[in-house]
């Protein structure tokens, strides 16, 4: 390691953020992407210039990346196998008089 | 069969079937490898990208041209912001690929090593560089590695107004003054050739090609692209009335293509390898921007901890 202060790179590394924006209102938050800022407040001013600079959202969510537990890719199929199991939960499963299907 | 190559075999049949490769996937070392390298590479070339032109902010003819100018400049550092990011989900640090930038390790677009000499230069970086730049994103935009190719459709959207801002700018020096004229020629002759070095080497001399391909982060060859920029870009050229420097270029009515003539690899090479007009003139200025920057880096964290410190005396 060199203690040569010119050529060592002094970057902070700054927290992770991810960065949600609302296309309109009324519309679920969206991954947009990521970047580093020291805290929230600027967080959220880096998104807006960032991932917000042609009127991409009405609405920003900064979230720390640590912050986020998710899933694992590798077993989606057997975690949300359950919902295999229960077709009772869609509308397609029930049978109805065929004369009131499709009354208009 | 070791449980590596089964793991192997399963990666390939998913990029076989066009599924989407994402961060927490498993993928080959050397998938991984070859995409922190083509992506923080990509990131550098967007950064690098802000020298030439952010050169001419203050000498802009109009302030509606400044304000244009001002815009993709900006631009270019988000883009270069959304392919670092993307380059960190694959486990690279920030602080790792920019520093493999700045001691010379990382390579970034060989068509920012040269200069910008007069304003036409603005112009045809906008409808050339940003133009060729725009088909090879299109094709990166259904690479099979997730949020690269989200990053990708994002960066499109905005390198469309570049393209179409330099040429509108093209347009009109080609129809302005005999000066004007002359002045949009000569940064046509100048940087023709180097835009179509932007693809990469011939197909046949392309190590990485065949196995991006493979992987489907690639989905055409250099060859293929820079076919695809010349068919289109001579036609623009034209429409406006201006010449290619190519005394080969010719079109070939059977196969509906334009055929040009060889291009200058050895100066090619030459700037890939450190040498072209420009390479020590870009690093010092983003060496330089890096260490200037530093006092901002630090007051926005001593900002952060400060507002910190309030907000806890507070509750």
């Amino acid at each position: 390691m060199s203690n040569d202060k010119k050529s060592e790179n002094k970057d902070t590394q700054w927290p992770l953020w991810e960065v949600f924006t609302q296309p309109r209102d009324g519309k679920p938050h969206q991954h947009a992407g990521s970047l580093h800022a020291p805290d929230a407040e600027k967080a959220l001013e880096n998104a807006r210039d960032v991932y917000a600079r042609r009127k991409e959202a009405v609405n920003l969510w900064v979230v720390p990346s640590e912050e986020i537990v998710a899933s694992k890719g590798e077993d989606a199929g057997p975690f949300f196998d359950p919902a295999d199991d229960k077709p009772y939960r869609h509308p397609q499963f029930y049978d109805v008089p065929r004369s009131t299907k499709r009354r208009s | 069969m070791s449980e590596e190559s089964t793991n192997k075999k399963t990666f390939q049949e998913r990029i076989d079937n066009g599924e989407t490769i994402e961060p927490k996937d498993d993928m080959p070392d050397r998938y991984r490898q070859q995409l922190i390298r083509m992506m923080s590479q990509h990131a550098h070339s967007e950064v690098v990208g802000m020298l030439p032109e952010g050169n001419w902010i203050t000498r802009a003819p109009s302030l509606r041209r400044k304000m244009i100018l001002l815009s993709k400049v900006q631009d270019e550092a988000g883009h270069g912001l959304y392919l670092y990011s993307a380059t960190e989900t694959l486990g690279a640090s920030r602080k790792e690929v920019i520093n493999q930038l700045l001691e010379g390790k990382a390579k970034y677009s060989s068509i920012f090593n040269y200069p910008t000499l007069s304003w036409a230069d603005v112009a045809v970086i906008g409808w050339l560089v940003d133009g060729a730049a725009i088909i090879n994103q299109t094709m990166l935009a259904r690479s099979s590695y997730g949020p690269y190719s989200r990053a990708m459709v994002r960066i499109c959207k905005e390198e469309s107004f570049h393209k179409k801002q330099g040429y509108e700018m093209v347009a009109q020096m080609a129809d302005g003054t005999s000066e004007q004229q002359e002045m949009i020629q000569d940064a046509v002759d100048r940087w023709w050739w180097p835009t179509l070095m932007m693809f990469g080497p011939h197909d046949e001399d392309s190590p990485n090609s065949e196995e991006l391909i493979k992987w489907g982060v690639k989905s055409k060859t250099n060859d293929e692209l820079r076919q695809s920029f010349v068919d289109r870009h001579v036609q623009e050229a034209h429409t406006v009335g201006l010449e290619i420097p190519d005394p080969d270029l010719e079109y070939n009515e059977e196969t509906g293509h334009w055929e040009f003539g060889e291009i200058d690899w050895d100066e090619f090479w030459n700037v890939v390898k450190g040498n072209g007009p420009m390479n020590k003139q870009r690093m010092k200025a983003r060496r330089e921007a890096h260490e200037n920057g530093e006092w901002v880096r630090e007051a926005a964290e001593e900002y952060a901890r400060k507002q910190k410190l309030s907000k806890e005396k507070a509750s």
